[in-house]
């Protein structure tokens, strides 16, 4: 009952899939982040003007993930862009989480009193000194925890990407099944690669979360 | 570059099915919704009581159901269960998947929620004379209700924009199902999946809709 056909060169194409959702998670959060903080600063600050940014930015959150990889993919067919499926992914991700970036640096931005940007004001500090020296750090820490977790989901909403074709953990190990047809063991191997990936991530978040009000 | 011409007029015909699929999508969602309150319900209070069995087996689905992408759970009721001779139908395994993820997300709401309204509000309540029951039902769900009200309007969009991956274990008369049908028929790639994404767009935002009328008109004092 227990003998298997997976193999050690099994193990290797499903961690070559596990570094490919990786990859995807951080290049999506590194753009996705910077276009989401300043997203945000602009909604939190200019709160009227900014108003279509954020009716654009809603659409990336109802419209289903995997309906927004197809549509980009076929867009990019039709412009006759010549791009890979893996920059098309990071794209598209990398809107994804401009659109949750933006609601969640927003509300940091929000959270700091307004009394305090005042005080820091009549200190004699300029508009942008206010912004950079009190409302950023203040904002950062209230903005934190949301941004992992938005990591977290991000990092299991890149298991989609499989349908533009792109062969990351869950495509590797569907690859897998296929061939050697135990799909109970990959898939719970799989399923184990994504469970710790998550814990890591969500450990070292709140590690640094504590680290930071230490010195509150 | 661009020379491309798009056919509108044959995903405008789709559009019936389409509305179909529709509300197969949210009759999926919003009965995955339903279980999900129920089972998170339980969830809680398994946590939340004695026997160490029922908080491990609570606090497992609860850390499985946030950690693991909910495209892996439906991939394991579909693949995974047909190992074991169980052989479950493609829309069974999304609602299954669905639900098992909305239920891990709800529970940890609930908890807290159930957090947020102060002990003292219930000894209140019983120091007054209700029952039990009654300091529930007319004390703490009320208040409870007022927090998780606004994630669960949340978890409900979710739980239409997760029904999307029924089409990868091979669902075909939900929304997504049926776009990719015309799709695989007509190669209108574009066209077919704009009106679905548009669909969607409609869907949430009747969503969220409902819920601030609901909202309005419940907590109102």
């Amino acid at each position: 009952m227990f003998d298997s056909s997976f193999s050690w060169n099994d193990m290797q194409f499903m961690l070559q899939g596990a570094w490919v959702t990786i990859l995807l998670t951080i290049i999506s959060m590194i753009i996705g982040t910077l276009a989401g903080v300043v997203c945000g600063m602009a909604r939190a600050l200019l709160p009227r003007s900014t108003v279509p940014l954020a009716w654009v930015l809603d659409v990336f959150r109802s419209v289903p993930l995997l309906i927004q990889f197809v549509l980009f993919n076929a867009l990019k067919s039709i412009a006759g862009l010549n791009w890979s499926a893996f920059v098309v992914a990071c794209v598209v991700l990398g809107l994804y989480v401009t659109a949750y970036c933006t609601e969640i640096v927003r509300s940091g931005v929000l959270s700091v009193p307004l009394s305090l940007r005042r005080a820091s004001r009549s200190l004699g500090l300029s508009y942008w000194q206010d912004l950079r020296q009190i409302v950023m750090p203040m904002a950062t820490r209230v903005a934190f925890p949301g941004w992992v977790n938005l990591l977290l989901s991000v990092m299991k909403d890149t298991a989609l990407v499989m349908w533009i074709g792109i062969v990351e953990l869950l495509r590797a190990s569907q690859t897998i099944v296929t061939r050697i047809q135990e799909p109970l063991l990959v898939l719970c191997i799989a399923g184990l690669i994504y469970y710790v990936m998550s814990l890591v991530i969500a450990r070292l978040g709140a590690r640094l979360e504590t680290r930071w009000q230490e010195n509150d | 570059m661009f020379d491309y011409s798009f056919h509108w007029r044959a995903a405008f015909k789709a559009l019936p099915d389409m509305l179909d699929g529709a509300i197969v999508t949210f009759e999926t969602a919003a009965l995955s919704m339903i279980l999900g309150v129920i089972i998170a319900l339980f969830l809680v209070f398994m946590r939340q009581g004695k026997n160490r069995l029922f908080r491990g087996f609570a606090a497992t689905w609860i850390s499985i159901a946030r950690n693991t992408p909910s495209l892996f759970q439906v991939y394991i009721l579909y693949f995974g269960l047909g190992s074991f001779g169980l052989h479950v139908s493609s829309w069974a395994a999304l609602l299954a998947g669905i639900t098992i993820n909305n239920a891990g997300y709800l529970a940890e709401n609930f908890r807290g929620g159930l957090k947020a309204v102060p002990d003292t509000q219930l000894r209140a309540a019983r120091s007054l004379g209700m029952s039990a029951p009654q300091a529930y039902r007319l004390i703490v769900i009320p208040q409870l209700l007022r927090i998780v009200f606004y994630p669960l309007t949340n978890q409900m969009v979710w739980a239409v924009l997760m029904t999307s991956m029924g089409v990868i274990v091979g669902l075909n008369n939900d929304l997504t199902g049926v776009t990719q049908d015309y799709n695989v028929k007509t190669f209108r790639t574009f066209e077919f999946f704009a009106i679905a994404a548009v669909l969607y767009y409609l869907i949430a935002k009747l969503i969220v809709a409902v819920a601030r009328l609901l909202s309005w008109r419940l907590f109102r004092y």
